[in-house]
């Protein structure tokens, strides 16, 4: 990084240069102690042995029983996820915004109430549903209660998502579609939902990391086996490399979901530049505050 | 209706929730405060070492990080944060894991607001000739907290259901005791009602009250 002049500092001059390179050497000294301590203690524990990070290197077999299974799984819980949410979101945020006053308060408790509620929640009522009332096998179980369980939630968050994306198109849109004789039904479906759906795609792609990062509560809770789970099975066959392990699935869900945040901020510059939309977009962070009940999105 | 409750510790478990949530709260305002001094600091490695924190901590599930302190921090390095009770280690445990989490959080919602704050209050506070800690200290921070209250307020919910991450290493919180509950009792419905409503009760008053807080101490510009 280079040293760039911002609002709350100026140009630096020669003291100001001195000043920052002796702030740099303290805060390089109090990493280093940190960064010491740590080593030391990993290396005191023997997790720093080169056969315990080698079979990540080496062995194919790692990748190939757990790590690359447990990967497949994750994807799929959030994929499904993903895929059943968002119809059911959409159809929750359109609701919402119905003309009927009961239809929008349904909706808008279905809403409110689901946002309000941790997922872990939902997922372990989920999983003890499944196993009381249906005959779905106890193995493909956990992956049914922590699709649900993601659904219910993000479904919500998804149709605050919606609503936000429909409320932030330019009124002259509806304006226009009534003007040419439009139904209401009509407005939703040819003009207000396919432009929305642009606008809010850079939340959408942001709202999968954090799908892709609820996947692992069913590892922990739930049994269900995605990318955490596989750390125990694999340290236990490696010779308690338990350190390595967590290492490697947090670069593994850090790439992931790295890869999904940066495709996120550049389709909404992209969106932002572009010269035939509608100028409506809903960003990345939105997605933050639409989780949260009782928080509205701005109607612009 | 109500008889099989008799046995189990509700309103303890959703008071460790509350302990959980106060302590997380307090620890990742603090940490997240010195991360967005750092990440709007004038000295480059301080900037690097903020961004980077922010972009690895928040892309990690926090089910990965809870998981870490007691699998890798407690039981493979022996770090028990000064308790010697294996339920404080693993409360301790939970409440530094939750702070390593939200604090990404708490970082980025300080930013947005320091951006908030014009031009030309910080030009004039380095006119009078303060140096940077002084203008972020009297002239950006205040501001900047006051437009954040809402972003913050937001954080601190998600924190508030973010604590049921905590039952997965044995802490006993209200997803803990919810899940004993429904394997012992043949109530599934009502359970999950009753923990659906102690959330709701928890979530739903903290993002009114500080939505009203929020507007009342806006910077009004």
């Amino acid at each position: 990084m280079k040293d760039r002049p911002t609002v709350l500092y100026d140009v630096p001059g020669p003291r100001a240069r001195r000043r920052n390179l002796l702030w740099t050497l303290l805060f390089l000294i109090g990493l280093a102690a940190v960064i010491w301590w740590v080593v030391a203690s990993l290396a005191a524990k023997n997790q720093l042995e080169w056969s315990k990070w080698a079979p990540f290197f080496t062995d194919a077999r790692v990748w190939e029983t757990y790590i690359l299974p447990a990967l497949k799984n994750t994807v799929i819980a959030a994929a499904l996820a993903m895929v059943i949410a968002l119809p059911l979101g959409a159809l929750l945020g359109i609701l919402r915004l119905s003309d009927h006053r009961s239809v929008r308060a349904v909706a808008g408790t279905v809403v409110e109430f689901f946002r309000a509620i941790p997922v872990l929640i939902l997922m372990l009522f989920a999983n003890a549903a499944y196993s009381e009332f249906t005959e779905i096998s106890p193995d493909t179980r956990p992956l049914y209660a922590v699709v649900t369980g993601l659904v219910l939630y993000n479904a919500s968050v998804l149709a605050e998502v919606v609503r936000a994306g429909i409320l932030a198109l330019p009124t002259g849109q509806t304006d226009a579609a009534k003007a040419i004789g439009m139904r209401k039904g009509q407005t939703m479906t040819y003009v207000l939902l396919p432009q929305s759906v642009t606008a809010m795609l850079p939340a959408l792609v942001s709202q999968l990391v954090v799908i892709v990062k609820d996947t692992a509560l069913g590892g922990a809770m739930l049994g269900f086996s995605e990318l955490l789970a596989s750390v125990r099975p694999m340290s236990a066959n490696y010779g308690a490399n338990t350190i390595a392990c967590f290492t490697v699935v947090a670069v593994i869900f850090v790439a992931l979901n790295f890869a999904l945040t940066t495709f996120a901020s550049w389709l909404e510059r992209r969106l932002r530049r572009g010269k035939k939309s509608t100028g409506a977009v809903v960003g990345v962070e939105a997605v933050e505050d639409l989780a949260v009940p009782g928080e509205h999105p701005e109607t612009h | 209706m109500f008889d099989f409750l008799q046995g189990y510790d509700l309103l303890g478990a959703f008071w460790v929730t509350v302990q959980l949530t106060v302590y997380s709260a307090i620890g990742s305002l603090v940490w997240g405060t010195l991360l967005a001094a750092m990440r709007v600091s004038p000295v480059p490695l301080m900037r690097g070492f903020g961004t980077a924190y922010v972009n690895i901590v928040r892309n990690i599930p926090l089910t990965v990080i809870i998981v870490f302190t007691s699998l890798g921090l407690f039981q493979t390095l022996g770090v028990t944060l000064g308790a010697d009770r294996f339920t404080t280690i693993n409360f301790r445990l939970a409440v530094l894991g939750l702070i390593a989490y939200t604090s990404a959080f708490v970082c980025e919602a300080l930013r947005s607001g320091i951006n908030t704050v014009p031009l030309g209050q910080v030009e004039a506070a380095r006119a009078i000739g303060l140096n940077f800690p002084q203008v972020l200290r009297l002239i950006v921070l205040p501001q900047a907290f006051r437009s954040v209250v809402g972003p913050l307020a937001n954080v601190l919910i998600a924190l508030t259901k973010n604590t049921t991450v905590a039952a997965t290493i044995g802490v006993a919180e209200a997803a803990l005791l919810m899940r004993e509950m429904i394997e012992n009792e043949a109530q599934l419905l009502l359970i999950s009602a009753i923990f659906a409503v102690g959330f709701l009760c928890l979530t739903l008053p903290t993002g009114l009250f500080l939505g009203w807080v929020a507007k009342k101490v806006a910077v009004k510009r």
